[in-house]
């Protein structure tokens, strides 16, 4: 395994990969001391986890072995609302030297702070992830996660600097110039969010630019959002681009929580710095391995704003299988789901992956789409719009029925509903640079 | 000689016709003849124009999904039974006709647009009846609009 720690042919070598296949024994050693030290930390500098742990008459000595983070209260992103925006905070704002917010979609945005250790932290599970997903110095990366208070942008430009790529700080948006700078820049890897590249897929074609022709893009780190494997069958077939998967969350550090490695078979979270539970949603008890649930994560090094039992919402399970790269450190499963994402139909859950794997069992590629969500004497109602374009276009109306049906059959095989397709034309969906919107929910304002 | 056909795709909603009318105007593309067939949440509206690659590329930066498609078009005698005896002859060589659109000209013969469900047999079945296919030249240089 030593061999994969030297990157590129160069041989730089970066000892961080070794945290990666650290010996399983060594590791839980690392993670209780360290689980030991944060608990200690928050108790004694935030509020909310000390009255927390008080109610349920627990101490930090009390923390004597993993299993114990059981017994630990449970945190979630209404913590962060009600307490914004410093009231998570561990340490003197003066040892802070970095602020990240949310997008407050609903009022306040969410806030997250770094010490500049939580900083080197970041970097290096930054460059953990990078090497993992085979990215070297020798790289031209083009970084079009958004630069400002989304963790994505200035999260992986740390990442990539520390590696020695040559990075392109592209930031989101300017879709043409995106394509341009691959082009003229010689780029060879890029970061963004999956559906951002969908639409660049989309502009390039446009452009008459052919990414396997035209463009040198080998691989690229996609995360922030759920996607499906459909999804990434379809960025690499229609852009040559292995598409890696990179997960993480602000409340976390941002991305760099885990990463996919050359099996791309689910992220490996670094674990000696995110402890990692998997638990029923309903009743809060862990599941046992293999077995889908709600993830939740406590920091283990973060010093201005550790986690404790943070309720990601993300539905996946723990992959106890050994990877075939030799990563000590567990997998996740993808997640392509949230629980926050999920809604009610006609009594079924429903959740947007469902759609997107739906469509895309229908046509080849992707169409841009979006679920509308409205509600009609008191039950939510759900259609699904379809951009037609022009490959999906045949000169028959007949055609064209048959192709909504095939839409509407294949989503009710995935969800049994029968859901309402509608075609609309090319562009009428907004396209987002960031992260995409696929729900358009109209529930409150027509009742 | 077939003829390219280029056929839009319209969402049921205000408006959506004529901007594509104006999108088209607008790049001056004159059209020879069109049909537009709904389906209740959509329609096809089917062109043909002297230049279908322009209208198609134009119609597309608008923003309209369009694709292409080759039909015939028959110049037929314009009087009773014309068509009738067009039709009889292919029906026994099992040609369907999926749509057909007509205009008359005023030189007094009627052209049938007309898509088939195989253009390559119903052209030669066409020919081998002795009915006069259009070329493009001759259904844009035929007659100039009367002012």
């Amino acid at each position: 395994m030593i061999s994969r720690l030297w990157n590129d042919l160069e041989g730089t070598f970066f000892p961080e990969s070794a945290l990666d296949f650290m010996p399983v024994e060594r590791l839980r050693e690392v993670q209780l001391q360290r689980l030991k030290t944060v608990v200690s930390h928050a108790y004694e500098r935030v509020a909310l986890f000390r009255e927390r742990m008080d109610a349920r008459g627990i101490k930090p000595a009390d923390i004597r072995s993993l299993e114990d983070v059981r017994r630990l209260p449970f945190s979630m992103k209404s913590d962060l609302r009600d307490t914004y925006p410093y009231g998570l905070f561990a340490v003197p704002m003066a040892e802070v030297v970095r602020l990240h917010a949310s997008s407050g979609t609903t009022g306040k945005p969410i806030v997250v702070g770094y010490t500049a250790q939580d900083m080197e932290v970041w970097k290096q599970v930054i460059v953990r992830s990078l090497l993992s997903a085979g990215y070297t110095r020798g790289d031209i990366v083009q970084n079009m996660y958004g630069y400002g208070l989304f963790t994505g942008g200035l999260g992986l430009h740390a990442g990539l600097e520390a590696l020695e790529a040559t990075v392109v700080p592209a930031s989101g948006g300017n879709s043409e110039r995106q394509i341009m700078l691959m082009k003229d820049f010689g780029v060879t890897a890029i970061c963004g969010t999956p559906s951002y590249f969908v639409h660049l897929i989309e502009v390039a074609q446009k452009l008459g630019i052919d990414f396997k022709r035209d463009l040198k893009v080998k691989r690229g780190l996609f995360g922030a959002e759920p996607w499906s494997d459909g999804l990434r069958r379809y960025i690499e077939d229609a852009s040559g681009v292995k598409a890696y998967d990179i997960y993480g969350l602000s409340e976390i550090v941002g991305p760099g929580v885990g990463c996919e490695c050359e099996c791309r078979d689910g992220p490996h979270i670094f674990e000696d710095h995110f402890l990692v539970e998997i638990i029923d949603p309903e009743t809060l008890e862990p599941v046992p391995d293999g077995q889908e649930g709600e993830l939740v994560f406590t920091t283990l090094s973060k010093q201005a704003m550790p986690a404790i039992r943070y309720r990601t919402r993300d539905i996946t399970a723990i992959d106890p299988r050994p990877c075939s790269c030799g990563r000590t450190i567990r997998r996740i499963r993808r997640i392509c789901r949230r629980s926050d994402d999920m809604f009610i139909i006609h009594g079924v859950n429903v959740f947007p992956s469902q759609i997107e794997t739906a469509l895309l069992r229908t046509e080849a590629s992707l169409p841009h789409y979006l679920i509308v969500l409205t509600r009609r004497s008191g039950l939510d109602q759900m259609e699904v719009r379809v951009e037609v374009t022009g490959e999906m276009l045949r000169d028959s109306v007949g055609a064209m029925e048959q192709l909504q049906k095939r839409f509407a059959r294949s989503i009710e095989q995935i969800t049994g509903l029968h859901i309402a397709v509608t075609l609309v034309q090319p562009g009428s969906i907004a396209r987002s640079e960031g992260k995409a919107k696929r729900v358009l929910d109209q529930r409150e304002a027509k009742s | 000689m077939k003829i390219r056909q280029i056929s839009v795709f319209l969402e049921n909603k205000p408006g959506r016709l004529s901007a594509l009318c104006r999108t088209l105007a607008e790049a001056g593309i004159n059209l020879r003849a069109l049909t537009l067939s709904d389906a209740g949440e959509f329609g096809l509206l089917r062109l043909i124009t002297a230049d279908p690659d322009k209208a198609k590329r134009v119609s597309e930066a608008a923003g309209f999904a369009a694709t292409f498609s080759d039909v015939l078009a028959l110049c037929l005698p314009n009087r009773p039974g014309g068509l009738a005896s067009v039709l009889a002859q292919l029906e026994p060589q099992g040609l369907s006709v999926e749509y057909m659109y007509a205009f008359a000209r005023r030189t007094g013969d009627a052209v049938m647009i007309t898509c088939f469900d195989d253009v390559d047999r119903a052209m030669a079945a066409l020919q081998a009846a002795g009915v006069r296919l259009l070329e493009p030249a001759d259904l844009f240089a035929a007659e100039q609009p009367s002012v």
